[in-house]
C-alpha cells in the first residue's frame, strides 16, 4: 500500500504502511481464537488497512485532537479488524445454522456436568425466562449470541445491523432476564438491585 | 465450577453503560488516558462500563491498549 487514497486530500501524519502493520499485528493477536491463517489472514489485513483509511481520511477535518491522530488510526484499524472478522464468519460458521443448540446453554456459563443436579433448574429457568419474557428479535439475538455462540458482529452481517444496536438488543434482553430469574429465586436480591 | 456467577454476572447490566456508538466515539482518548496511567474509569465511567459488558468493543480496546504499548515511543 503506498496511498493513492490520499491523493489531493490532507494527509494524516501516517503512513499507510502503519496501518498495514497495525492491523496484521491486532489479527495475529486475535488469531488463536479466529480459524483463520496464512494469506486469508494478511488479506484480511490488507482490506481492513484499506477500509481505515478511508475512515480516517473521513475524520480528518473533524478531528478535534482529543488525542494523537496515530491513536484514533489505531482506533479505526481495530473497528476494520472486527468488520471484516465478522464477515469472514460466515465463510466458514463455526457454529450450526437454522438450530437452537439449547444443550450448550450449561457450558456457556461453565456449569460442571457432574454437578447437573444443581444447576438443571436455573438453565430451565433462563430458557423459559427466555420465551417468556423477551420480544421475538430479543430472542432472536440471545438465541444467536448466547445460545449457538455466533460472535455479535458476526451477526451485525448476518442482520444487515450495526454493533451498537444488536448490543442494545442484548442489554435489554439480559435486564429482562434478570430481573425474571430474581423475581423467580434464581438470583439474589443484591443481583437484582444491580441490574 | 457453579455457573451461577458467570451467569449472573453475564445477566448484570450497568446503568451508566453508555453503549457501542458513544464509547467507541471516544475510544481513542480513553485508551490513550488508560496506556498512561491516568485514571480514565473516573472520567469516563460509562465508557468503563461499557467496555467491561461488551466483548467487541472491549476486543477492539484491547487492541489498542496493545498498539499503543508496542508503538514508538
Amino acid at each position: 500500500m503506498t496511498g493513492p487514497l490520499l491523493a489531493g486530500r490532507p494527509q494524516p501524519p501516517m503512513q499507510d504502511e502503519l496501518l498495514l502493520r497495525i492491523a496484521r499485528r491486532e489479527l495475529a493477536r486475535r488469531g488463536p481464537r479466529l480459524a483463520i491463517t496464512g494469506p486469508e489472514l494478511d488479506d484480511l489485513a490488507y482490506q481492513a488497512a484499506a477500509d481505515a483509511l478511508l475512515a480516517i481520511t473521513g475524520k480528518v477535518r473533524q478531528f478535534r485532537g482529543e488525542s494523537r491522530f496515530t491513536t484514533l488510526a489505531y482506533k479505526c484499524v481495530m473497528l476494520e479488524v472486527s468488520a471484516k472478522i465478522g464477515r469472514h464468519f460466515w465463510r466458514h460458521p463455526s457454529v450450526p445454522l437454522g438450530t437452537e443448540q439449547w444443550e450448550q446453554l450449561p457450558a456457556r456459563f461453565g456449569f460442571d456436568p457432574a454437578r447437573e443436579a444443581e444447576w438443571r433448574d436455573l438453565a430451565a429457568a433462563v430458557r423459559r425466562a427466555v420465551d417468556t419474557e423477551l420480544t421475538p428479535r430479543q430472542r432472536g439475538v440471545f438465541a444467536a449470541i448466547v445460545v449457538n455462540g455466533v460472535p455479535l458482529d458476526a451477526l451485525v452481517v448476518s442482520l444487515g445491523s450495526s454493533r451498537g444496536a444488536i448490543y442494545k438488543v442484548m442489554f435489554d434482553a439480559r435486564r429482562k432476564l434478570r430481573a425474571a430469574l430474581a423475581a423467580n429465586g434464581y438470583l439474589t436480591d443484591d443481583a437484582a438491585r444491580d441490574s | 465450577m457453579n455457573g451461577w456467577p458467570a451467569l449472573g454476572r453475564f445477566l448484570r447490566t450497568d446503568p451508566r453503560d453508555v453503549g457501542c456508538a458513544q464509547a467507541m466515539e471516544m475510544l481513542h482518548a480513553y485508551a490513550e488516558l488508560v496506556a498512561a496511567g491516568e485514571p480514565a474509569e473516573e472520567r469516563y465511567p460509562g465508557i468503563a462500563a461499557h467496555l467491561h459488558a461488551c466483548g467487541p468493543c472491549g476486543e477492539d480496546f484491547a487492541g489498542m491498549l496493545a498498539a499503543l504499548r508496542d508503538a514508538p515511543g
